[in-house]
């Protein structure tokens, strides 16, 4: 047991030494494009009405009229410490920017990919148990059209006839009161998310159950007088599992930056909405410092993704 | 994104107007009059007797009379089939200039992608090594950073809006996916008997590459790009639509939609159900058509 336990160690810790050059091309991609493809800065905050003088001094202030290497330098102590200075519009400390608008984001997005997680499984379970039939014929059509509408058309319309026409929902809006945010504000975008991500999810589960519901194991599994619903639940969905994992591990790193759209539409100040407005006001440091932290959650969890394959599925070899 | 720069950098010396919105009966300062224009607005609640004539009134009779009254957004217009938008445009010319910009750039931002990802698919999985690890780095680079968020950023610093600039950034950022597929196929193909043969009677590295294995692996390139451009026009609504995409004078999908927002409160139902309609038309058109040309060209299927 030891054994297996420092080996997961050993490879745990060769995983995290694997992230460091990645890390380094994240860092190099983003001040490539923010030091250099952007521009000069300084224009952008000076305005219309700016001097030479002022011009100069804002470039002495945000360390722009200095070499690349020190500027190159600047970027990574501030990665490091987690101090990226001030938004450029707002004044807001950037940290301070984060640690306020991961909560509205989390809210609406854990609810909102659990309930998905676990709808798309189910409807794709029973849809792969009748495969062929009238129903998953009809299921699948209607995948096909729901995934062809814009998700800003399920945005504006549920916003329009649930909330705005029959009233059961705010229009937007956010609190200051979890219960209040989670049971007033959120239900409407929880389910304006589900609805979007249902079609495409059901879609793609439904073709990993195919794929494991014609194997020898079912029929065995069947032939000891197995009941279905075990067959379905415990045989056929642990070994569709991973895919299942790499799917919702895929849309993890999206939680920390936010769903931009459903965020922007109902006004909930969350790290999507924030970004946005940051892209309209040229707000780089915000940009920056939200790309920066979510490309190193998404290695993470890249890496807890593999770990869970192996948890699920002891066949899982990790190298 | 032009004005919004121009905001910030204007922000004192347009502080008047920015407090006029806000303040509208107090007595202010940097507008004495706004107090004033309130007070005989409270007087006449009927609004007209203000003495203030519409200079422009005759002119727009007229205007309307030539076009025979349809610039108001009537849904049954003879001349508008399917209806105008607030400012009295045809929406079902809108519509047909929306799905050309959407084609358009769906189309080159997927041919850019895929050319990108053949060529890097290529020299990664055929030379291997360095070169493979390079690309590899690469690619872990790009998708480390959640696809919104990079299309986002790349935005910000472009900072102008055009559909060039939108292809680019598609087409400059959605190349990981096929760039992964062309690769293992490459890696697969370079070490059949063709290939040696190839090298046998002295092929160089270029021709073995573009010439032998490109025709044998080009089902994947061709289904990927055809699921692509229903992913870059979708991302191009979105991003027209939050107006970081095609400029102004372009029409686009996007853009409708944003003016069917504010439509929609006023009952104006038609631009909207006109670009979804359209949309959606087009995306289950192409999804179907990938699904075909999968079925044709993939050899593997049963």
């Amino acid at each position: 047991m030891s054994g297996v336990q420092s080996g997961m160690l050993a490879y745990v810790v060769r995983r995290l030494w694997q992230i460091v050059p990645t890390l380094v091309g994240v860092v190099l991609l983003v001040f490539f494009l923010f030091n250099w493809v952007g521009g000069d800065p300084a224009y952008l905050l000076a305005g219309k009405i700016s001097n030479p003088e002022q011009i100069e001094n804002i470039r002495h202030q945000l360390g722009v009229d200095r070499p690349y290497h020190v500027q190159l330098w600047i970027f990574i102590q501030q990665i490091a410490t987690g101090d990226f200075g001030a938004s450029w519009s707002t004044n807001e400390k950037v940290s301070e920017i984060f640690a306020t608008r991961l909560g509205p984001s989390l809210t609406v997005l854990v609810p909102l990919l659990a309930i998905d997680t676990l709808l798309a499984i189910a409807a794709a379970m029973l849809v792969a148990y009748v495969r062929g039939s009238l129903t998953d014929r009809m299921v699948m059509i209607g995948c096909t059209v729901g995934q062809s509408v814009s998700i800003l058309v399920y945005i504006i319309v549920f916003q329009y006839v649930l909330a705005y026409q029959l009233g059961w929902f705010p229009v937007q809006g956010w609190g200051d009161s979890f219960s209040e945010n989670l049971f007033k504000y959120s239900l409407l975008p929880i389910i304006v998310g589900v609805i979007v991500s249902l079609a495409p999810d059901t879609r793609l589960y439904r073709s990993f159950f195919l794929d494991e519901i014609n194997q020898d194991y079912v029929r065995t599994a069947r032939a000891k007088g197995m009941g279905e619903i075990r067959v379905m639940w415990v045989h056929v969905l642990r070994n569709a599992s991973i895919p299942i994992i790499t799917n919702v591990m895929i849309q993890l790193p999206g939680l920390l930056a936010g769903a931009f759209l459903i965020e922007r539409f109902f006004s909930i100040p969350g790290v999507g909405r924030e970004v946005i407005l940051a892209v309209e006001r040229s707000d780089f440091p915000v940009i920056k410092a939200v790309t920066i932290y979510v490309a190193i959650a998404t290695m993470i969890i890249n890496l807890i993704a593999d770990l869970l394959y192996r948890a699920v599925d002891p066949r899982v070899q990790l190298k | 994104m032009g004005p919004a720069i121009s905001d910030r950098g204007s922000a004192a010396s347009a502080a008047p107007d920015a407090s006029r919105d806000e303040t509208s009966r107090e007595s202010n300062p940097a507008d004495p009059l706004a107090g004033v224009l309130s007070e005989i607005r409270q007087k006449s609640p009927g609004g007209d007797d203000t003495g203030i004539v519409d200079p422009l009134a005759d002119v727009l009779a007229e205007i309307r009379a030539e076009s025979g009254g349809a610039s108001l957004t009537e849904a049954g217009a003879p001349t508008l089939v399917f209806g105008g938008d607030r400012w009295g445009r045809d929406v079902l010319k809108k519509t047909i200039k929306g799905t050309e910009t959407s084609m358009f750039v769906g189309l080159v931002a997927a041919f850019l992608a895929a050319f990108l990802a053949t060529v890097f698919g290529a020299l990664a999985g055929y030379y291997g090594g360095w070169i493979d690890d390079f690309f590899n780095w690469f690619y872990s680079v790009f998708t480390s950073i959640p696809y919104l968020l990079l299309i986002l950023a790349i935005a910000a610093v472009l900072n102008q809006k055009g559909t060039l600039t939108v292809i680019l950034i598609l087409g400059l950022t959605g190349w990981t996916g096929i760039f992964r597929l062309v690769r293992a196929e490459y890696l697969k193909h370079k070490v059949r008997g063709y290939i040696q043969a190839a090298d046998a009677i002295g092929a160089s590295h270029a021709r073995r590459m573009f010439v032998h294995i490109l025709p044998n692996v080009s089902h994947v390139v061709l289904v990927q790009l055809s699921l692509h451009v229903v992913l870059f026009i979708k991302s191009e609504v979105v991003l027209s639509f939050l107006g970081f995409g095609v400029g102004v004078d372009t029409v686009s999908w996007g853009s409708m939609l944003n003016e069917a927002q504010s439509e929609l409160i006023l009952g104006y139902w038609w631009q909207l159900v006109a670009a979804t309609v359209a949309m959606a038309l087009l995306v289950t058109g192409f999804s179907l058509f990938t699904d075909a040309l999968r079925d044709a060209l993939d050899p593997k299927l049963k």
